[in-house]
């Protein structure tokens, strides 16, 4: 190559880097771990922020791997080295007060809440698990109910059996299921979905004050109406599959569709699989009631946005959040997402039949939060908790797991 | 004289980047983590995650708890695990890598294609195999349907969702085992340097040393051991059944590598060696045994070295098989990061990793300093 033409090469790369620079155009850089079936829901709000800000360009920074167990691990990284991203999902609760609130990271919102008018749009339940230290810190975007029990309306009319209404009674049902053949009336899947179901037991045993109580500090880990917590739950187990650490949570649910089961504990993310990827009939291909204890009580998980200090483009985020809260966001993002509105005033013609009744509760239920997903224990508590279940599985001593709980919660200083 | 400094000057120069590089990526970030280990840093949720976190010195506090805090069960559990992991996986490449080597050695029609077949699953990244062998051991497929091929009921084996142990014991009796362990051992060195080598000062110290090592260790077994208990209760572990599962997979992957070591080695024993052994009267077992394994042993012990720093530090395949949730096969480099990054409790993350770092140096080290001294020798 001549010197002659290497020049104009130089001077050429310097002009194309200098024309993409020079654009300047502002940025939004969101990082989630939605992807795959829950693409389409994200991309949806993507199209629509992109339509009312066309000037700003949206990078969409996704690390996949379900509940975020992948993306919170390089959320800490660029956190920790100084370089957050201009809003990121989490957990709405303690996955994000309890590590990035209380390390004093975040964003006050409850501005923007004001401003916006959410402080009526939203359940007072709902805000008072978002709030901490006087401030509201995160946008919920949805709502997903963690205590539900699915079953199929036919095989429970075939078997002559009612959705109990308290452990007690399920425990008799179980009894009775079992003596019509079917070994394992419940269906449970791997370790998650163990942990999911415990929560429902201990909400259905403790009530919406003792459970709400544990995560403040005023109902100790091993006390006795707790230990009672893990005797039920054992009783629980003995009607569950051997097999379920084999199994994921569809195909937990697949063997209640089966037959081979009669109940399956899930959230409400197994209705978007069963109406839109089995294409079953909500109310006739399967049936759905609180989970036994637990009528009366909404137990959410909600997925929601927060603004980290020190971002680089404060107001496109601010916009973001805007966008996230209101109305016309939630009302396209749910329906997509097999999800309900946290708002209030959500129209519901747009959401299926099972989402409709769920809506319905989030307006009536009280409102507590999941241990399993986020909201009501900071993360060292949470990532420990699955020790606790190990240790009473492998002893299936209550007083064991109780006091295992207790000093989890001391080391970690939950409640304070 | 002054092309020789220029040259060694050049050759300094040429190192330098790298040495700077390797000081600070390895060594520093190395300091900077048994530092971190020696701290309280993710005990306060207030601190763990600010922009600048304040932590205080809290020494081998952090070392302590792993070893004999009540919560770190599972650390200790993977302490074991990782131990017999060690044991099965050394022997089953160590063998199947010997047997393969001595079949392809009798060089059998198509060797070439024999030997690149058992070699392909080196090639493999760790989370291929884990992936395909993740499949292969579902319980309800894979494996346990070979079987019905040849008319048997299928298999009912839960491999990797096991939740069997076998082989339990209770930490509680760790400190007194280890000590009369170690006490046996000392004896044993002592035994060997006083009765064979009394003559050289050097071993005779040694010897001495040791025996009084062993008898300071055997005694306080006996005598205060007995009553001192770590844990306020019993905590037991063993051999998680669920490893069955990797220690198969690992041996897939790694067991090409020994065969290919093994190849080499015995392809440089003179086929003269053989032929006077033969002649002397060795059978075939007497060939092997008293001839060729004997002079293979520098390679068995380099690929001990080789294959039991990949066990000791194992994560990749672990966490493609069997995830990073399941108690049954963790191990501790997965215990590190599930603490580190999902705990937040990033001084006793760092506290995991430093003791591998040691468990590991405890293997390499001494084989490092043994290869540089007979170098030197020479």
């Amino acid at each position: 190559m001549t010197r002659r033409t290497a020049w104009f090469m130089a001077a050429a790369l310097v002009a194309a880097l200098g024309a993409t620079t020079a654009r300047a155009e502002e940025k939004l850089e969101i990082f989630s771990w939605w992807a795959g079936d829950e693409g389409p829901a994200l991309q949806a709000l993507l199209d629509r922020y992109a339509a009312q800000n066309p000037t700003i360009k949206v990078v969409n920074s996704t690390v996949t791997g379900g509940s975020g167990v992948n993306a919170r691990a390089v959320l800490k990284t660029r956190m920790l080295g100084g370089d957050p991203p201009d809003s990121f999902q989490v957990h709405a609760g303690q996955e994000l007060i309890g590590t990035w609130v209380v390390a004093n990271r975040m964003e006050d919102l409850s501005g923007l809440f004001r401003s916006e008018g959410w402080l009526k749009q939203f359940p007072p339940g709902l805000i008072a698990l978002l709030s901490a230290k006087g401030g509201i810190w995160s946008v919920p975007v949805n709502i997903h109910r963690s205590n539900v029990m699915w079953y199929v309306p036919a095989n429970l009319q075939k078997w002559g059996v009612q959705p109990p209404k308290t452990w007690d009674e399920f425990i008799a049902t179980c009894a009775v299921l079992q003596g019509k053949g079917l070994k394992a009336p419940l269906a449970v899947g791997e370790n998650w979905t163990v942990n999911h179901l415990w929560e429902s037991v201990a909400l259905g045993v403790l009530g919406p004050e003792g459970w709400s109580g544990l995560w403040t500090g005023k109902v100790r880990m091993d006390h006795p109406k707790v230990v009672k917590v893990w005797e039920t739950f054992g009783k629980v187990l003995d009607c569950t599959n051997a097999d379920a650490s084999g199994l994921s949570w569809q195909q937990a649910t697949d063997r209640m569709l089966k037959g081979d089961a009669a109940f399956n504990i899930m959230g409400d993310w197994a209705a978007g699989y069963m109406s839109t990827t089995l294409k079953l009939v909500p109310g006739e291909g399967f049936g759905w009631a609180p989970a036994p204890g637990t009528g009366g009580t909404f137990m959410m998980l909600s997925d929601s946005f927060g603004l980290p200090k020190g971002v680089k483009h404060h107001d496109a985020a601010v916009k973001w959040l805007k966008l996230l809260g209101s109305r016309e966001g939630q009302d396209i993002f749910n329906p997509l997402k097999g999800s309900i509105a946290a708002r209030l005033d959500s129209d519901l013609g747009k959401y299926n039949a099972y989402l409709v009744s769920a809506a319905k509760d989030w307006k009536t239920n009280t409102v507590v939060g999941s241990l399993a997903h986020g909201a009501v224990a900071p993360e060292a508590f949470a990532s420990q908790f699955g020790t606790v279940m190990e240790i009473y599985l492998g002893s299936k001593n209550p007083q064991a797991a109780a006091s295992a709980a207790r000093a989890i919660a001391d080391q970690v200083g939950l409640g304070k | 004289m002054k092309r020789q400094r220029a040259s060694q000057l050049t050759s300094f120069l040429v190192v330098l980047p790298s040495l700077l590089l390797v000081g600070i990526f390895v060594y520093g970030f190395i300091g900077r983590t048994v530092l971190t280990s020696l701290s309280d840093w993710g005990r306060d949720p207030t601190q763990a995650l600010a922009l600048s976190p304040v932590t205080r010195f809290v020494g081998l506090d952090n070392y302590r708890q792993l070893f004999t805090g009540i919560i770190d069960g599972r650390f200790r559990q993977d302490l074991v695990s990782t131990v017999f992991f060690t044991v099965f996986f050394l022997a089953g490449c160590l063998g199947v890598g010997l047997l393969l080597a001595i079949l392809i050695d009798h060089k059998p029609r198509g060797e070439a294609v024999f030997r690149s077949v058992y070699l392909f699953p080196f090639a493999l990244s760790f989370v291929v195999t884990g992936t395909i062998w993740r499949w292969l051991l579902q319980p309800s497929g894979g494996l346990n349907q070979l079987p019905p091929l040849v008319g048997l009921p299928a298999g009912e084996f839960t491999w990797l969702t096991s939740r069997q142990q076998i082989w339990r014991f209770d930490w509680n009796a760790m400190p007194v085992a280890l000590a009369v362990f170690g006490g046996l051992a000392m004896a044993l060195l002592a035994v060997v340097d006083l009765r064979g080598h009394r003559r050289e000062p050097r071993r005779r110290r040694r010897g001495l040393v040791a025996a009084a090592a062993s008898v300071a260790l055997l005694a306080w077994a006996a005598v205060w051991g007995r009553g001192w208990a770590p844990l306020p209760f019993g905590e037991l572990h063993g051999f998680n059944l669920a490893f069955i599962g990797i220690v198969v997979a690992s041996v897939w992957q790694m067991a090409g590598y020994t065969m290919a070591l093994y190849l080499a080695g015995l392809s440089g024993i003179p086929e003269e060696l053989r032929e006077a052994a033969t002649v002397e009267g060795a059978s075939g077992w007497q060939l092997y045994s008293r001839v060729i394994l004997p002079l293979l042993a520098p390679i068995t012990l380099s690929a001990m070295i080789v294959l039991g720093h990949i066990s000791l530090k194992i994560f990749d395949l672990v966490f493609a098989m069997a995830g990073p949730d399941n108690a049954y096969t963790d191990v501790p480099a997965l215990l590190m990061y599930i603490t580190t990054f999902r705990g937040n409790q990033f001084a006793k993350g760092a506290a995991i990793g430093t003791i591998l770092l040691v468990l590991v140096a405890l293997i390499v080290v001494p084989y490092l300093r043994s290869q540089l001294r007979r170098e030197v020798d020479r």
